[in-house]
């Protein structure tokens, strides 16, 4: 973990009430896709922890959607603002697992950590599959990017107007063989994700958060393996500790 | 030079400043920080006898200056605590440990407190009666002066290092109830623990901690924690903790003249892991502007 101050480069709507915000700075505390930063904003005491969906040495990018106060503040911000952040939170995916061909499963605001972990699987050699699931076409983003990066992309939508109709498991319906699963989203897809695979696989989860980096004991599940924090020993868990 | 020393019933401390339980952990995640032996002491998370997983999940929500908490004593137990927290404790930390033990009956408390006294390094046991998030203990004993008194005199009668109490804001004459542990024998008292509150989730039209309520602490509670200091100040002889929404070297420097002897630092951490080191780093300029050369004759210097 550090902590530091970054700049806001660019913030801008991507897509239906979702932001893509990139920050430069310190990136030097990152050291796995799927972890996390915690950012302070001017007016609210806690801060607000979103994921990493892309790093690179001196910025990273955010996105995060607008469901508050400090989500609508955030989207407010514009190039030039200087915000306090603790980076390289959380424990993130691990590579070593994954086969030659993982799903990479993302729903909604599950989508963006996706992003940086399809990078690293793609140069070493991997093939990952993407599949990213929304409730309507104007909630998608960085559909072109995924494939820009020359992964097989599918993208499910609930209502069918792009892509398989359904949810991120019906998209896995379509994508044969596999060898594991990355998986971020909201707890019922988690879940339904879990019962649906048939290989071992990584799962992140959300949670209120006190201080975001292992202090406060506000965000503790239950595993298999006895009590972890979600924002210190996870956000990431994998599919064998589980318990639902 | 000024001088930051204070003594908490014989416990010299290089500063007054001392991370509150259940803000710090067992200092680790901070002494990767920075070298946490820049603290005064430290206190560390409420200890049961009994391993406790704490409440169900959500267990945080965010108020205007502050946030709440019913994380309800999550901790591995006393026996855990001993055996592997404290030595890794020591690993990295040499300054005085203050124990906070907490229970669901008084012969627990008993338990704990003389299974901690064992210990070398703990050199204060903060005694938590205070616990605004557990069920049929915690803060039942804190309410009255009968459960206080009744916890403080089984503790000290099994131990013989400095023991504090640890009071709650959720009573209506904190003074009395100050009163009643220091005639049972109480060395000090430690106050506030955290305020109970609520807050629902609009579109749920639910509270957002599960537990329903919880304990409130951050900025927002500091003009009530230096009331009731104020308070305790005026009606006890012992020394006292202050704590409850500490943010700053002024915050302390308020509290000690408002009675505190040593001044705990919580909801601060959270939002910034480097609060507790930037306030003791701060204290020595802020004396100087305020013309203190000395903190230990500050306290109670406002009455």
């Amino acid at each position: 973990m550090k902590k530091g101050i970054f700049t806001v480069v660019s913030n801008r709507e991507i897509a239906k009430n979702t932001y893509e915000m990139v920050l430069s700075g310190d990136t030097s505390a990152i050291t796995a896709p799927g972890q996390f930063v915690n950012i302070e904003l001017q007016g609210f005491y806690l801060r607000r922890p979103i994921s990493v969906c892309d790093v690179e040495r001196s910025s990273l990018t955010i996105i995060y959607k607008v469901v508050g106060k400090g989500t609508e503040y955030m989207s407010r911000l514009s190039a030039g603002a200087e915000l306090d952040l603790l980076s390289g939170l959380g424990n993130g995916y691990s590579l070593g697992e994954s086969g030659e061909r993982p799903l990479l499963i993302g729903g909604g605001a599950g989508v963006p950590p996706m992003y940086e972990l399809c990078k690293v699987l793609l140069k070493e050699g991997k093939k990952p599959v993407v599949i990213m699931g929304f409730n309507t076409e104007d909630e998608i983003f960085y559909r072109e990017r995924f494939e820009a990066l020359g992964a097989e992309t599918v993208v499910a939508t609930a209502d069918g107007s792009v892509g398989v109709k359904g949810f991120v498991t019906d998209g896995m319906d379509t994508v044969g063989e596999y060898s594991y699963v990355y998986v971020c989203g909201p707890e019922p897809m988690l879940k339904a994700v879990y019962d649906k695979s048939v290989t071992s696989g990584q799962f992140s989860f959300e949670e209120r958060m006190g201080c975001g980096f292992g202090a406060c004991m506000g965000c503790t599940c239950k595993t298999k393996y006895g009590s972890k924090r979600i924002c210190k020993d996870g956000p990431v868990l994998f599919k064998e500790e589980i318990i639902w | 030079m000024v001088n930051t020393e204070v003594t908490l019933s014989g416990v010299k401390l290089s500063n007054p400043v001392i991370p509150a339980s259940g803000t710090f952990g067992y200092g680790y995640e901070f002494s990767e920080l920075y070298d946490i032996n820049i603290l005064g002491a430290l206190s560390f998370k409420g200890t049961t006898k009994e391993p406790r997983f704490g409440n169900p999940t959500p267990r945080i929500a965010e108020a205007e200056g502050g946030l709440l908490n019913a994380v309800g004593l999550q901790n591995p137990g006393i026996d855990k605590v001993i055996s592997e927290e404290l030595p890794r404790l020591r690993k990295v930390f040499r300054k005085p440990i203050v124990a906070n033990i907490s229970g669901f009956s008084v012969d627990e408390y008993a338990y704990c407190c003389e299974r901690i006294d064992k210990e070398e390094q703990v050199e204060i046991i903060e005694v938590n009666i205070s616990c605004p998030n557990v069920h049929n203990g915690g803060m039942s004993f804190g309410t009255t002066t009968e459960g206080a008194s009744e916890v403080a005199r089984a503790v000290k009668s099994v131990t013989k290092k400095p023991v504090y109490m640890k009071l709650s804001p959720n009573v209506t004459d904190i003074a009395a109830i100050a009163e009643a542990c220091v005639n049972a024998g109480a060395d000090g008292i430690s106050l506030i623990n955290t305020l109970m509150g609520m807050r629902l989730d609009l579109r749920r039209r639910k509270p957002i901690i599960a537990n329903v309520t919880g304990g409130l602490s951050g900025p927002c509670v500091f003009p009530v924690a230096l009331r009731m200091v104020w308070q305790v100040y005026e009606r006890v002889k012992v020394p006292i903790m202050g704590l409850g929404g500490v943010s700053s070297a002024e915050d302390v420097i308020e509290m000690m003249l408002a009675g505190a002897t040593a001044v705990q630092v919580g909801a601060a951490n959270l939002k910034d892991p480097y609060a507790s080191m930037n306030i003791i780093n701060r204290l020595p300029q802020v004396m100087e502007k305020l013309g203190i050369d000395n903190l230990s004759e500050i306290i109670g210097g406002a009455h």
